[in-house]
């Protein structure tokens, strides 16, 4: 990842440039934008990147992920996807952004309607407007047995509900919904910190395996420093709307810079016997 | 002798009696900290709601739970509700559905002590400022003057803390207490809920999926697995030399910063294979 200044860019953001530019970014609520939860954002996303943002409550990290999801308008600033502004499309000029980029979050029991099946939760983004023309009921078959299997549930969840599933299970489920539309993108929002330290460890390795078998590019979001350091290459940390440090995960793990992220790190639980 | 004596604790529910705890027993003594380690639908916080007395009608509670002697299991509400939020007090999970948001939270916690160790002539309000300035909130009488809404996660958890303590209860059983909270929140939490434990010399049974925050509170664990224990010991030896498969599971996932980067992840079927993945 780098910021570059202007004049270090390419001219030319097509395939060729980053998947994501995000540009001096703020997003701001409230009366007279009297909170800035994103205060002059910056940052490239290049393809196949692993990319965790981590930070408190508050630093942000939601609505910046909110807005590379397209959820969310920013107030100022700009945010292009695969060379396309998208802060002021309209949605039906979306498309191209809501079949390759796919959301997972963090608890499962809110995120998945528990009237719908397994099956049709799974396959509901292959009926979206963007996508109907192009799936036959056998090939949304085939893709369900497909996402199924590679989230390494039983092939006869698709019937059951979510209720008849635990935590981990569940978050499984969201991952298969998130893959069904074949994305190249997954953004991840804390998809770890509802579940039990025990079932987090299958979650991470499933998530893994797929990225590196699917060639994903990957946006994780958490609060959890050691979590991203596992899952990502890349690192950014978010404080009050800023990034306040960034680079290889790895080295921002082993030599922190900023005061604040060496707060987080000191604040990670250890076992102490 | 032991502050709460445990025997043989066994929850049911429903109609098909459902087995959530199955004859567990343990003890505590004044003072002592416990740690209740495991995965959701272990039976960790049945047993809590067991020892408080905060269980549905449905369940069915046998075996014996004394507290300084006394006999809990089969005690009427209205006896075990004298007890509650006074000889022993709870710390919940999650405080913005712990605490009341129509209520200003001074109000809260002098609830607590209107209902059990107010005096007439004491005034409440002092003993209030004074229990949350203890829980280290600095600005007390503000806080004491806000509803839950607008305070943070980590005051809120600090507000609750103040209500379970404000009756200098024997005994205080956290579940989960800092799961809802931000890394660094939880730090701070975890540090005063150790120092505050040590000055009012209450004993605490903690209840946490997360190994790692057990052993910054606890001396000692017990490890729950499908409403039984499985294993006990010191903190010490649990966690550096774990006997039963189950624990070793669990004290491998918990190290996640031990893994290198980009390798596989231990998960708990590596030690202890279950019919169905989680």
């Amino acid at each position: 990842m780098s910021t570059g200044g202007a004049s270090a860019r390419p001219t030319d953001e097509g395939a060729a440039g980053p998947l994501y530019r995000v540009t001096d970014l703020v997003r701001t609520f409230g009366r007279g934008g009297r909170v800035r939860a994103l205060d002059g954002v910056s940052l490239d996303v290049q393809r196949g990147q692993r990319l965790g943002i981590v930070g408190e409550s508050g630093s942000g990290k939601s609505t910046l992920i909110r807005l590379m999801a397209a959820l969310d308008r920013p107030t100022s600033g700009e945010i292009s996807f695969e060379g396309r502004s998208i802060g002021d499309l309209r949605e039906p000029q979306l498309g191209f952004l809501r079949t390759s980029v796919q959301p997972v979050f963090q608890d499962p029991r809110s995120s998945l309607n528990p009237r719908m099946t397994v099956a049709s939760i799974i396959t509901e983004p292959l009926r979206s407007v963007h996508l109907r023309a192009a799936l036959s009921a056998e090939e949304t078959r085939q893709r369900l047995d497909g996402v199924l299997r590679a989230v390494d549930l039983p092939p006869d969840a698709a019937g059951r509900y979510p209720h008849e599933f635990s935590g981990g299970q569940r978050q499984r489920i969201a991952i298969a919904r998130a893959l069904a539309p074949d994305p190249a993108v997954l953004i991840a929002d804390e998809p770890v910190s509802a579940l039990d330290v025990s079932v987090r460890a299958q979650v991470l390795n499933l998530l893994s395996d797929l990225v590196a078998a699917r060639g994903l590019t990957l946006i994780f979001v958490s609060h959890d420093l050691a979590v991203v350091r596992h899952l990502c290459n890349a690192l950014i940390v978010m404080r009050e709307g800023r990034i306040v440090e960034q680079g290889a995960a790895e080295q921002v793990f082993s030599h922190p810079v900023a005061d604040y992220t060496k707060a987080l790190l000191a604040a990670i639980p250890r076992i102490r016997t | 002798m032991s502050l709460l004596q445990v025997r043989d604790l066994t929850v049911r529910f429903g109609r098909r009696r459902r087995t959530a705890v199955d004859a567990i027993s343990f003890d505590l003594g004044p003072g002592q900290r416990l740690g209740i380690i495991g995965e959701s639908g272990s039976g960790k916080t049945v047993t809590a709601l067991a020892l408080m007395g905060l269980l549905p009608e449905t369940a069915a509670v046998s075996g014996s739970v004394q507290l300084a002697g006394r006999e809990l299991v089969g005690l009427p509400d209205a006896a075990v509700a004298r007890l509650r939020g006074d000889a022993m007090s709870m710390v919940f999970q999650e405080p913005m559905t712990a605490l009341d948001p129509t209520m200003r939270v001074g109000r809260q916690v002098a609830e607590v002590l209107l209902l059990h160790a107010w005096r007439r002539g004491e005034s409440v309000r002092a003993q209030v400022i004074d229990m949350l300035a203890r829980v280290g909130l600095t600005d007390a009488e503000r806080v004491a003057q806000s509803y839950p809404h607008q305070l943070s996660g980590g005051q809120r958890q600090r507000c609750l803390l103040a209500m379970a303590l404000i009756n200098s209860p024997d005994l205080v059983i956290c579940d989960e207490p800092t799961t809802a909270l931000d890394v660094t929140v939880q730090a701070r939490v975890l540090r005063l809920l150790d120092e505050v434990l040590s000055v009012e010399g209450a004993a605490c049974l903690f209840i946490s999926h997360d190994l790692a925050v057990v052993s910054q509170v606890c001396s000692d664990v017990l490890v729950m697995l499908d409403g039984r224990i499985v294993e006990a010991g010191p903190v010490s030896r649990l966690f550096t030399s774990p006997e039963h498969p189950y624990t070793r599971g669990l004290v491998a996932t918990a190290r996640i910063d031990e893994v290198p980067p980009g390798q596989r992840l231990p998960v708990v079927e590596d030690f202890y294979p279950r019919q169905e993945s989680r």
